[in-house]
């Protein structure tokens, strides 16, 4: 900072304010546990299923719907359409809903009655109570970051460029998947990161449409409710212990390769 | 062969108008306009990448109008070169080769063998973030004839290059021609025009305004654009010869001293009517072009009043209303015209 005015000590003094208060609860929580406790906690069954269950759960649900939302945030990038507004506001609805609502809301979507369970039924599959119910709960509140993210990627994707690769020949899927999605990897990688992020954070879509089997936001607010507190911070840290290395490691891995 | 037939496109506020010409097998194709003329979007068109409203484009009296792009083996090279910055600059060439029946061996060997031509052998493990103007200009190039296309279409090829990248690539286009290629090359440079063209039309405001030879079109201009040309109406093929240093320009019996670092002895002159200074007797000035002729025209233009003076050629000299008074001048008079060897633009086919 080239200059230190008053108003700049003013921000600077708010800014801290704001990183303690997000650095602080965390850090108490941390403090308050001991190794022992944490190590004790790592090696439950329970503990750790819920972990691997909140992993592949969030990991798949983001994959699997990856697969359609990436083609439509490539439509949203590129062409201008009647009601485009509206499609992007759809989509961005289940960041402003409560996710308890957006859990009502997929139950019954996918419970037996429905036409979507009743497929399930017939395919041997009920979604309620089920990692596969779990998984669309964590994919319906995430899938924003993921769409959001992918049309800035395919946005920034020169026109020319597409155009240049349709001229050397290639057909308009070969343009896709050699050109338009290869420069914009990099948002959608982190778009990816993001969505998997949410949905393994998700409480409130995935407690209503699965209790059981239990995944950890689940586990650590039935242990805050059943022993207290106490009980229930050595799952937290140790959750947010793994989530941070898995955000970090994939990061690391689709880092920029000079 | 490639006709363009009555291109009509709207596109916000600008239209293309009836655009039509034909370009003959082994042509080099020259579209001349100013900047906003509509050439790039002709361009484009016939490339596949804009679907004109009305005409036809018809390749090998093969209507190619609505053919899908990817279909037509029409080469183009963007003016901003558009090469992928994710692949290597030999990815890059052998992109087009890609689904065609080529054994790996072969795309290799067609890659070296542009890649040779085109003097960028030693780029190609390069990323393009790594390469000058002038080197994407090549790749571009090179990636747009490994797939033999019927017709190479170039979008100012130049525009971005320093003078001496400009010289190295012109020749490279003349040999690309001289290779067999059909070009069309669009620009707003007319000296690149002159220089590379053996056609030229010129678009104006959407529509071609003329086409023909470069002499034809430039000789005789039908448009405001070319006519603004600065002393576009002294414009002479010669033949250049160098002796000890100097230069001139042979026409006819004429020998017109000039100065130019070109060598390659076929091309045009250009003079500008303003440089020409005229005079009833000889003068003794440092000027070395002088010579003796009878005016036999002045006509009164926007510029001032134009004398046109057959010295064994037609020159056309710009003066004011003043002097054709002081020096009396009148049709059939003998005078002197004088102008400096620096003031002769040669222009190298």
């Amino acid at each position: 900072m080239k200059q230190t005015t008053t108003i700049n000590l003013v921000f600077i003094f708010f800014g801290a304010l704001i990183l303690l208060f997000i650095i602080a609860p965390l850090l108490g929580m941390f403090l308050k546990t001991t190794p022992e406790t944490l190590f004790e906690t790592a090696r439950e069954a329970e503990v750790r299923n819920s972990i691997w269950l909140t992993i592949w759960t969030s990991l798949a649900g983001t994959l699997f719907f990856a697969i359609a939302a990436i083609p439509l945030s490539y439509l949203l990038a590129r062409y201008e359409f009647r009601g485009k507004k509206l499609v992007t506001g759809i989509i961005d609805l289940p960041v402003v809903i409560p996710h308890s609502a957006a859990g009502i809301a997929i139950l019954g979507f996918v419970s037996r009655d429905s036409a979507i369970g009743q497929i399930g039924s017939a395919l041997g599959i009920n979604f309620v109570g089920n990692p596969a119910g779990i998984s669309i709960a964590m994919a319906f509140v995430s899938i924003p970051f993921l769409i959001n993210a992918a049309r800035d990627g395919f946005s920034s994707v020169p026109v020319r460029l597409e155009k240049a690769a349709l001229t050397l020949g290639a057909s308009p899927t070969r343009v896709f998947f050699t050109i338009s999605l290869p420069l914009a990897w990099r948002n959608i990688l982190s778009g990816l990161i993001l969505m998997f992020a949410r949905g393994m954070s998700e409480f409130g879509a995935v407690i209503v449409v699965a209790y059981h089997p239990m995944i950890t936001p689940v586990l650590i607010y039935e242990r805050f409710g059943a022993f207290g507190l106490k009980y229930a911070r050595p799952v937290s840290v140790l959750f947010i212990l793994i989530s941070l290395s898995v955000f970090i490691l994939l990061r690391w891995l689709g880092r920029e390769k000079k | 062969m490639l006709t363009v037939r009555g291109i009509t496109k709207q596109f916000g506020d600008f239209s293309l108008k009836n655009v039509s010409f034909t370009v003959n097998q082994g042509d080099y194709f020259i579209l001349l306009g100013e900047s906003g003329a509509g050439k790039s979007m002709v361009l484009e068109t016939i490339a596949g990448l804009v679907k004109p409203d009305s005409g036809a484009i018809l390749l090998d009296d093969h209507d190619i109008t609505r053919e899908k792009i990817q279909h037509r083996r029409i080469g183009l090279v963007f003016q901003d070169h558009a090469v992928f910055p994710h692949l290597k600059v030999r990815e890059n060439i052998a992109y087009a080769l890609h689904g065609r029946k080529f054994s790996t061996a072969t795309k290799k060997t067609t890659v070296d063998a542009v890649s040779r031509q085109l003097s960028i052998d030693h780029l190609l493990d390069r990323r393009p973030y790594s390469l000058s103007g002038g080197e994407l200009q090549r790749v571009a190039l090179a990636r747009t004839l490994v797939q033999e296309p019927r017709i190479l279409l170039l979008d100012e090829p130049l525009a971005s290059l320093d003078n001496r990248l400009k010289t190295e690539l012109r020749a490279l286009l003349r040999s690309i021609h001289h290779n067999g290629h059909t070009l069309i090359h669009v620009t707003h440079d007319y000296e690149e025009a002159l220089s590379l063209g053996t056609r030229i039309a010129i678009m104006d405001k959407g529509t071609v305004v003329q086409e023909g030879s470069p002499e034809n079109v430039l000789l005789h201009p039908q448009s405001e654009f070319v006519a603004h040309f600065a002393g576009l109406r002294n414009f002479f093929p010669v033949t250049l010869h160098t002796q000890q240093g100097q230069n001139w320009a042979q026409t006819g019996n004429l020998k017109i001293n000039l100065v130019t670092e070109e060598t390659r002895s076929e091309g045009y002159i250009l003079l500008r009517g303003e440089d020409i200074i005229l005079s009833n007797d000889p003068v003794d000035t440092s000027m070395t072009n002088n010579f003796q002729g009878k005016v036999t025209e002045i006509v009164l233009s926007r510029y001032g009043n134009e004398v046109t003076i057959n010295i064994g050629i037609t020159l056309h000299a710009l003066v004011t209303p003043g002097s054709v008074m002081k020096l009396g001048l009148s049709v059939g008079k003998e005078i002197w015209a004088h102008f400096k060897a620096t003031a002769v633009k040669y222009i190298a086919r």
